[in-house]
């Protein structure tokens, strides 16, 4: 072995270490057996976990969170997927300018994005806690649909649309039995990354949040704020989990190289 | 009245104009090949016909009735692609029912109709097998099948045979003369190759930049094209310029530029065009030793390259009227750089525009 590929090895290494790290002390202390967050734990112990279970706010927002993610993942991927299917398929004028508008969130600061929806959905418009929410969840993952959407639609013949026309379907038709069968991969992608991204925002939500209405991640804010107690450790290792869970899935299904793309 | 009637059709891009004041007529029963090089506008014929694209102006008549608003959908016409495009997602049965699905045809009917269709492509075992898992030559009788069972009023074809190899694409354009005619259904056919037209049309189109050169019986074309254009694309290699010098009944006197008279006497002359060139094939021509022949209908010139093609050779030979290009068999050779006299048979050159 030469010096230049052990150098690689050892950067490679550290890289991963320092990726890695955290989330692993994350996941030990976890398990700790005293009252605050230490590394190395003393003592093994599965009351946090327990422990998550018995804070009604942690179940309430957690359900929140559910509802607000899954529906407003769902709500973009109604926009999100004509919108990509529009910017694939035809030649418009302003086609830059709408491919540019719809991915804008992803390059606009959350903190931004947040303080501009809360401004003219809460205190403007005056729209209610979980409707603002639930708009501004909405915009935040469009990007993301749009983006896996359109790289599905990239490898899309659409030879096989007018072929479905010729033999009789109109073009609604041929939407519903040709093309969104055959973008069933990039659908599910896209609907797993949008709620990821949904479920774990903050900084949309921070802002947006209000008396009674919050979502889990803001609540875990909240929550380590008052208590440094290892219950946050044990919840983001659910959470981790349930992260992991999700993109097993879409390896599964999709293979992990269509991020790539 | 033909069963297709494309009067003054013009198409165009914006700027660039792909088919200008373009007329074509199809009788009823008939397979007609549009041929020629990519870009005359072949495709975008076909495209039209299926109502893919739509005309700036001029209008489609199919069996009496305008077409040129109805939307694809509705036109009941079947269309095979160069790419067959098949659905990926579906298997070989629900491909071919696609379109009699759509129709609400019973199920029973369906089953029935579908069987019959992949029994006369040859693929009935086939049924539950995906695209993805058939060869080139099954997928492009999946899609044909596609296309026959909805028994449709018009058959169009893109480039069918293109993506086959060379055994496979002789074998499937027989086939489809067969199915052709064993359902009397009209055709129309695009390619680029020839021979594949020649051997399956009733008719064939020469196309060249957004026009019809020549539509005729293939035939005609290949013995007596009527343009300089589809002349070449018919393997006429030779051409020289040529000016009528006095017109009898079935004969022709005509003038090289170098004063050396050529009598044309092929029954076939078109008299409607005003003949401006002769052209000759290859292997029409003979060439002899200088001296041998002299004459009408002969010019004299110097071998400049030869090559060999198996039963021929092949000469490009210089002459003050420019470089023929003479076939000739093997078995006697002539040196590169010898001069050598070209006769030109009175009864193979045809006039052409």
């Amino acid at each position: 072995m030469n010096n230049k590929s052990r150098g690689l090895k050892i950067f490679a290494f550290l890289v991963y270490f320092f990726l890695l790290a955290p989330l692993v002390i994350i996941f030990i202390a976890s398990f700790g057996a005293e009252k605050s967050l230490v590394f190395p734990p003393n003592g093994f112990s599965l009351k946090w976990i327990a422990n998550i279970f018995k804070i009604e706010m942690f179940r309430k927002t957690f359900l929140i969170s559910m509802q607000l993610s899954v529906i407003g993942t769902i709500i973009a991927l109604i926009l999100g997927i004509p919108a990509a299917y529009a910017l694939s398929r035809y030649n418009f004028k302003g086609k830059g300018f709408f491919n540019g508008i719809f991915l804008s969130p992803v390059l606009i600061p959350g903190i931004v994005l947040g303080f501009s929806l809360l401004k003219y959905l809460v205190i403007y418009s005056k729209l209610d806690i979980y409707t603002s929410l639930l708009i501004g969840h909405v915009i935040i993952i469009i990007p993301y649909i749009i983006r896996v959407i359109s790289s599905s639609l990239s490898n899309f013949d659409y030879s096989i649309e007018e072929a479905s026309m010729s033999l009789g379907a109109n073009k609604i038709k041929t939407f519903f039995t040709v093309v969104l069968p055959n973008i069933r991969s990039g659908v599910i992608a896209a609907f797993i990354l949008a709620f990821i991204n949904s479920f774990n925002n903050v900084p949309i939500s921070l802002f947006l949040t209000g008396p009674g209405v919050s979502t889990l991640p803001i609540q875990m804010l909240i929550h380590v704020e008052y208590n440094f107690d290892p219950t946050i450790a044990a919840l983001s290792v659910l959470l981790m989990a349930m992260t992991a869970i999700l993109m097993f899935i879409i390896e599964r299904t999709l293979g992990l190289s269509y991020f790539a793309k | 009245m033909s069963l297709i009637n494309l009067e003054k059709v013009t198409v165009a891009y914006g700027n660039n104009v792909i088919l200008k004041d373009f007329d074509l007529r199809v009788e009823k029963g008939d397979l007609v090949s549009l041929l020629g090089p990519s870009g005359c506008g072949k495709t975008t014929t076909l495209r039209l016909i299926m109502g893919f694209l739509n005309s700036k102006s001029g209008k489609f008549i199919f069996d009496g009735k305008d077409y040129s608003n109805i939307p694809v959908h509705k036109r009941n016409f079947g269309y095979v692609f160069q790419s067959y495009a098949l659905f990926p997602h579906l298997n070989v049965f629900d491909n071919v029912a696609f379109g009699l699905n759509l129709r609400k045809v019973d199920k029973k009917e369906v089953g029935k109709r579908v069987s019959e269709i992949l029994e006369i492509v040859d693929l009935l075992d086939y049924e539950k097998r995906f695209p993805g898992e058939l060869s080139g030559g099954q997928r492009q009788r999946v899609a044909l099948a596609r296309a026959l069972v909805i028994k449709p009023d018009l058959l169009l074809l893109d480039e069918p045979l293109s993506n086959l190899d060379a055994k496979l694409r002789v074998k499937m354009r027989v086939e489809i003369r067969k199915i052709q005619q064993e359902l009397g259904i009209t055709t129309v056919y695009v390619t680029h190759d020839q021979e594949e037209c020649f051997s399956i049309s009733d008719k064939v189109a020469i196309m060249n930049n957004g026009i019809i050169e020549q539509m005729e019986e293939p035939s005609k074309i290949y013995n007596y094209p009527s343009s300089e254009f589809v002349a070449r694309f018919v393997g006429f290699e030779n051409f020289i310029d040529l000016k009528l010098v006095s017109k009898k009944e079935a004969s022709y006197e005509l003038m090289a530029n170098n004063k050396t008279s050529f009598i044309v006497d092929n029954l076939h002359i078109n008299d409607e065009i005003q003949p401006t060139k002769g052209a000759i094939r290859p292997d029409d021509l003979r060439i002899s030793n200088i001296g041998l022949n002299e004459g009408t209908n002969t010019i004299s010139g110097q071998i400049l390259v030869r090559t060999f093609l198996g039963r021929d050779y092949q000469y490009e030979v210089k002459t003050d009227i420019g470089i023929f290009i003479v076939n000739h068999e093997a078995l006697k050779v002539f040196e590169v750089g010898e001069n050598v006299s070209i006769y030109f048979p009175t009864d193979k050159i045809i006039l052409v525009k």
